[in-house]
């Protein structure tokens, strides 16, 4: 709500100024470098990531080939081997559709979703914060009134509320999550550049008579988009979640295009009868690549948390 | 105080102004109710008089009007489906839901809260470590696959619980509840435990930090070197000053609970708001779907409300004149 409660909590008052120190590059590196659960995540990551961008030649069968489809197939138990010689590691789903293939395929949408929603979530929320802070006025009146707008409801139920009017289909997906999502950092970027603008640089910047535009993209944004980008590394996640959690309601992504989620719900009506895997091992694939993202992007947020140094 | 109130409340009629003006025109882009609800051999004489008995023959701004118009009397509308008032309809399922939030908030901080001040008390040990990376991992499930995970292990595997539905339930004070029945229990827990395990984490993550940065404190450091046992530091001076933000985050995801409860619902057939809700998009019921935005604001900036002033009685340094931004 637009009167949620601004938290009187007690933040050290020196810490947004700390934050803002351009975070050594090293030290970051070295510091995710140190903790085991770290590197593991972030090796999690690449091969998810690299299983997804190879998934056609990784994938043993073509799950968007109807034809190759046998119906014969269908339901197998993980381990299975299929009429025709190829071993079903993961089970077949209702369809006869290899699972290893479509979660393989899945994943594509999946991380397609996540990553474009994010970029452009990010890019719109960090130019209004900036935009908001550095003109003030009216301008910031307006942009922060519908980011508290819009950060005070829960973004399942604005995105389940779009959807239900624009109807299923990848874009819309990825335009309801940005919606929801650039508030977020438009609040951050508004804070973090409130702060960098009483610096000397940009009064310098100003009196050389520096256009606005200029001080904004080129002094401005640089030196204040750490806090911007160790949030984009955990929205990546939510983004994907929150895809996954909507096609599961059915308003997500159509079932031409099934993502992790819209494969873990074609499983579901085979659950209580004890056919696990349809939904088991997508789901899986999904906690692995959620997990693996928050935890590095929780690190991240330690790195350059001046008070963990 | 009397001040603060008011102005919340004005703050609020227009929050609920805004959401009913955005939900109204985004709902309204759903589908044709008129297909759905006349048969393909209506005539075409027959269909007007349906599409003007339900006021969709207005400009859409005139609509909207009757709509506030109705909404000044607490009426949000009638179900295009089910033929009752839309309100009616909500609040029969709104003890379901209730029922499922406030269970799902007593495990998240009955479990969280010890477990974050655990954490928070000695940072750096290998306990510590684990429990903050269990909370990563319990924030980093989605929340329908889990309650899958449930049903299949607890229901299906081990036969322990009902995979779905609300179970028995006794009137209590004329509305219907499950948790006074054991089978109602054994329905609610489940469902309850899918609810709870985001704001398990996040309680826990919340107590972990405010218990860390309090145990270094001066008042904490006073209290040690005045002789104080150990058990009544951290209940005495940091518990009362961990549960500032504590009770915040339980009040503002009391009313995302119950938006979040649609997929808790959803997986287990829990007869309440969410699952109406879902039901209501997939039969283009726009008046439900419109009344049940209006009815979880209205909870939401309640909730909020509430949670300010609550805020101020734990508190003693929050002023109220300045906590409305």
């Amino acid at each position: 709500m637009s009167q949620s409660p601004e938290p009187v909590r007690s933040e050290p008052v020196g810490l947004a100024p700390a934050i803002l120190e351009t975070p050594n590059r090293a030290r970051i590196l070295a510091r995710l470098r140190s903790r085991p659960t770290a590197r593991g995540a972030a090796i999690a990551l690449v091969i998810l990531i690299a299983a997804a961008l190879f998934a056609p030649f990784l994938a043993p069968h073509d799950p968007y080939d109807l034809a190759a489809l046998s119906i014969f197939d269908n339901r197998l138990a993980p381990g299975t081997q299929s009429m025709d010689g190829p071993v079903y590691w993961l089970g077949t789903d209702s369809q006869g559709r290899d699972m290893l293939s479509a979660i393989l395929y899945g994943l594509r949408i999946s991380l397609v979703v996540g990553l474009s929603a994010t970029a452009a979530a990010a890019t719109i929320g960090t130019l209004m914060g900036l935009l908001a802070a550095y003109v003030g006025g009216a301008v910031e009146t307006a942009i922060m009134r519908l980011v508290d707008f819009i950060l005070g409801f829960p973004t399942i139920l604005v995105a389940l509320i779009l959807l239900s009017a624009t109807g299923r289909g990848v874009d819309k997906v990825i335009l309801a999550i940005v919606i929801v999502q650039w508030a977020q950092y438009a609040r951050i970027m508004r804070g973090t550049v409130l702060v960098e603008a009483r610096k000397e640089y940009v009064e310098a910047a100003r009196n050389f008579a520096i256009p606005g535009w200029r001080i904004m993209l080129v002094h401005l944004l640089p030196n204040a988009l750490a806090p911007i980008l160790v949030v984009a590394t955990v929205q990546v996640a939510s983004a994907i979640m929150l895809e996954s959690t909507l096609s599961f309601l059915g308003v997500g992504v159509p079932i031409t295009e099934p993502s992790l989620g819209l494969l873990i719900a074609s499983g579901f009506e085979y659950l209580l009868s004890g056919e696990y895997w349809i939904s088991f091992f997508p789901g899986l694939a999904l906690v692995v690549l959620v997990f693996s993202i928050n935890l590095v992007g929780d690190r991240l947020r330690e790195s350059i948390d001046p008070r963990r140094r | 105080m009397t001040l603060f109130i008011l102005r919340r409340v004005i703050q609020s009629v227009f929050v609920l102004l805004a959401v009913s003006l955005v939900v109204f025109f985004a709902v309204y882009a759903i589908g044709d109710p008129v297909e759905l609800l006349v048969s393909p051999d209506t005539s075409a004489a027959e269909r007007e008089v349906m599409i003007r008995r339900l006021g969709l023959d207005l400009p859409i701004w005139r609509q909207y009007l009757v709509f506030l118009g109705n909404l000044a009397q607490g009426d949000l509308g009638t179900s295009f489906v089910h033929g009752v008032p839309a309100v009616e309809l909500i609040l029969q399922r709104l003890p379901a839901t209730l029922e499922l939030v406030v269970l799902s908030l007593v495990i998240a901080v009955s479990i969280g809260l010890p477990l974050g001040m655990i954490a928070g008390l000695a940072p750096e040990t290998r306990t510590a470590r684990t429990i903050m990376t269990g909370s990563i991992f319990g924030y980093s499930l989605p929340a329908f696959w889990q309650g899958m995970m449930l049903i299949f292990v607890f229901a299906v595997f081990l036969n322990w619980a009902p995979a779905a539905g609300r179970g028995d339930t006794v009137s209590l004070l004329g509305v219907e509840v499950s948790f006074l029945t054991a089978d109602g229990w054994s329905h609610l827990i489940l469902p309850a435990i899918n609810l709870a395990l985001p704001n398990l984490a996040l309680v826990l993550r919340l107590a972990a930090s405010g218990t860390a940065e309090a145990r270094l404190q001066d008042y904490v450091k006073y209290a040690r070197a005045k002789g104080v046992r150990r058990g009544r530091i951290v209940r005495r001076h940091i518990l009362r000053n961990i549960l500032v933000p504590v009770v915040t985050v339980i009040g503002v995801e009391f009313g995302s609970l119950i938006a979040y409860s649609t997929i808790t619902e959803t997986v287990f057939a829990w007869p309440g708001m969410g699952k109406l809700l879902i039901d209501s998009v997939y039969q283009l019921d726009r008046p439900v779907v419109v009344a049940y935005v209006m009815i979880a604001t209205f909870i939401f900036v309640t909730v909020n409300l509430l949670v300010d002033l609550a805020y101020a009685m734990l508190d003693p340094r929050v002023e109220l004149e300045k906590g409305a931004s």
